[in-house]
């Protein structure tokens, strides 16, 4: 199975690592992976702050850059449901409905790793160890977007040696939403420090999720604050494979 | 109803009413962030009705069967929304009631305030109700020399508090029982000097404060949560039995009433019924459920008068994306599940209508222009759109009116930078150039892999959280020399 690898900006200019653990990851499991090097950006961000005309060209590119393959996967729940939700909704309300049909057609084919994992793959045991304690933040995009539920943690209650550790309110905004957490940031930094609260009570070394937005949100403050806990993106963990 | 529109219908009058804050969302914010009791009261509250709705939610079977009904029908009426107000009219008329099309808060206040001199009252007693609240009645009441005291329990809270309301559905939520103790001990007459924070005694207190309004006023003006075109029947659901006593006792009743809380039909209640107290208080029923059509000889006010009231609402409806936005019961289930209503309150938003339904029809009524930080006041977790009892994609909503706050504004540095970042985005090429750029962000921090200061506008990022260090390759690098 040839996919292509949606790396997502952020990934790509911030986040190799995050990027490569997918690969190697998917790689492991038999599948072929592309990574389209025309791909830059889904426009999220630029739809999401009020500017979808600038977003339009993003689109475009987006749709053509991956058009060809048969599979997109992104370790994003935010950017899939970018491209799930708004691409074809930008397009029409802009006029361009050939570009509608085509986003909608491959929105329809583009998967979140989580998903592509457990449902287009059908595994949930990706063969991964990982002998550390951690907490998942399930993320907002990927829980209410795409409704990937609970195949994140599937998946990492099959990983050997790990001490997997319930988050409290897990299913509660980091606080970053993208420019969120610039125009209004004082709302954000008390948001984030709900979370960073949660997240240390789980006494985690480590706190996935799968979105390198929210990570580097959650990190940001984990960082500061020298906790000794870290923010690890789902592929990752998944990709560390341990001898079995 | 047969107006001529030219041009676009307008928004909500200006000067008169509670839909614009004195200063920017994240301004006041930041005021309601330093507040540590009202972040402690709001947290407890909206956690306590949070669970409450979800248990009782999770007692339906046809729960998603019922909101997609909710939906169906309110989509219904939005798109019949004339020819129904009509009939609604005919049948509250054939009722004996007097119906009174008001475009706006100025409009409004003048009928009720001639109304209720006509009856000869310098009182009013209130039935809680948001519409009222939007227009400022009350102040337009004081101005005329007419006293209206509200019987709501929380509402009575803010009033005697001399505050604002910060819940659509429990507007003294920011408030705990030893500050009521406060207000009612500062403010209401003859109240005990012994008086506890206990919650009988508060409510005890009230109830005798009220009883007399109750039994002096001649002159009632309640809200309406629905009513049904077909048979001119009027709707409050409550939980106090407050509203009850205005309904009833007073000899004339005035209702203001938003044009979008029609229902074409009686039966059409049996689904918003449901939806409303399970999705507001967390209640299988509410209390109580009072309706009426017309007046009826011997029974209750014998005089009854319907105000539709506009301001701003067929401006909403008009436009295609926005529009669901009229859909809303007033249930406030999106502020109970909201991550920033629920550490800021309701004040910060600046109008009657607070937390993420306030973020989407507040700026539509007032055109987005004048409340553009509004549609900015959420971070799009989706979390209201899962609670909405009638489904508004209220994230959907949002964003598109940040297109609209952003055309407004026409250039600037964040449209110039929004452009560059699109520019830069536009290839592959130069995308792989910006890398190289951001490549140098690695001498900003050389000792703990994390960049600590930034300037401005990135300064709002550092001021709480390290940003990583720029790596060292790219992915798109990485995958050309693999």
């Amino acid at each position: 199975m040839r996919v292509a690898l949606f790396a997502t900006c952020l990934v790509d200019a911030l986040f190799p690592d995050a990027g490569r653990a997918t690969v190697s990851l998917l790689e492991r499991l038999g599948v072929e992976v592309v990574l389209p090097t025309r791909q830059t950006c889904c426009g999220q961000m630029h739809v999401n702050s009020g500017y979808p005309k600038q977003a339009l060209p993003l689109i475009r590119r987006h749709v053509a850059a991956f058009e060809p393959y048969d599979a997109v996967v992104a370790p994003s729940g935010s950017c899939v449901g970018s491209a799930r939700h708004q691409h074809a909704a930008i397009a029409r309300r802009l006029g361009d409905h050939a570009l509608e049909r085509r986003a909608r057609d491959l929105s329809e084919r583009t998967y979140e790793l989580s998903e592509f994992l457990v449902d287009v793959l059908g595994v949930t045991d990706v063969g991964a160890s990982f002998p550390h304690r951690v907490t998942l933040h399930p993320t907002c995009h990927s829980l209410r977007l795409l409704r990937v539920g609970d195949r994140p943690l599937l998946l990492l209650r099959e990983v050997r040696g790990i001490d997997l550790v319930e988050l409290p309110q897990a299913e509660e905004c980091c606080g970053f939403g993208g420019t969120f957490a610039l125009k209004n940031s004082d709302v954000s930094t008390a948001m984030l420090s709900d979370k960073l609260r949660h997240i240390l009570s789980t006494r985690a070394e480590v706190v996935t999720a799968g979105d390198v937005s929210c990570l580097m949100h959650i990190d940001g403050g984990l960082t500061r604050l020298r906790t000794g806990t870290r923010a690890l993106h789902l592929a990752e963990i998944l990709a560390c494979a341990g001898r079995q | 109803m047969s107006a001529t529109f030219l041009g676009l219908p307008a928004t909500a009058a200006a000067g008169v009413g509670n839909l614009r804050g004195d200063k920017p969302f994240p301004v006041a914010a930041r005021i309601a962030l330093a507040d540590t009791q009202l972040r402690r009261n709001i947290g407890h509250a909206t956690e306590t009705i949070r669970a409450k709705r979800a248990a009782v939610v999770a007692e339906l079977p046809d729960w998603e069967e019922l909101r997609r009904a909710g939906e169906a029908i309110k989509a219904d009426t939005m798109a019949r929304l004339e020819p129904l107000l009509v009939q609604l009219e005919e049948r509250v008329t054939a009722a004996g009631g007097t119906v009174h099309w008001a475009r706006d808060a100025n409009e409004t206040n003048a009928i009720v305030t001639g109304i209720a001199r006509a009856a000869g009252a310098d009182e009013v007693v209130k039935v809680k109700s948001m519409a009222t609240q939007e227009i400022g009645l009350n102040e337009a009441l004081e101005r005329a020399g007419i006293t209206a005291h509200e019987t709501d329990l929380a509402e009575l809270i803010v009033q005697l508090g001399d505050d604002k309301p910060s819940h659509i559905l429990v507007p003294a939520i920011h408030r705990n029982r030893a500050e009521i103790r406060e207000i009612f001990l500062r403010a209401m007459p003859d109240v005990r000097a012994d008086l506890t924070d206990d919650p009988a005694q508060l409510a005890e207190a009230a109830r005798r404060y009220l009883r007399r309004k109750f039994l002096s006023a001649t002159v009632a003006v309640s809200g309406a949560n629905f009513a049904v075109a077909e048979t001119g029947t009027v709707v409050v659901v409550e939980s106090e039995g407050n509203g009850r006593m205005c309904l009833t006792l007073p000899e004339v009743l005035i209702t203001v009433m938003g044009i979008e809380k029609l229902v074409p039909t009686f039966a059409d209640l049996e689904v918003f019924l449901q939806l409303l107290p399970r999705s507001s208080t967390g209640e299988r029923m509410n209390p109580y459920t009072s309706m009426w059509t017309g007046v009826r000889a011997g029974d209750g006010p014998r005089e009854f008068h319907l105000v539709l009231l506009d301001n701003g609402r067929t401006a909403v409806l008009a436009d295609e994306v926005g529009r669901p936005a009229l859909h809303c019961i007033r249930c406030s289930a999106c502020l109970n599940v909201c991550p920033v209503y629920e550490r800021v309150g309701g004040h910060a938003y600046g109008s009657v209508y607070p937390g993420p339904i306030g973020a989407v029809l507040t700026p539509q009524l007032t055109g987005v222009s004048q409340n553009p930080s509004l549609p900015f006041a959420s971070t799009l977790c989706g979390a209201c759109y899962d609670v909405c009892p009638v489904r508004i994609d209220i994230p959907s909503i949002l964003v598109h009116l940040r297109a609209e706050a952003t055309r407004a504004k026409g250039g600037g540095v964040e449209r110039g930078a929004f452009a560059a970042v699109a520019w830069a985005f536009g290839s592959p090429g130069r995308f792989a150039a910006a890398q190289r750029l951001l490549r140098l962000g690695r001498l900003l921090e050389r000792r703990r892999g994390r960049i600590a200061t930034l300037p401005w506008p990135l300064s709002r990022w550092t001021a709480a959280r390290d940003l990583p260090r720029p790596p060292r390759q790219s992915l798109r690098r990485w995958w050309a020399r693999r």
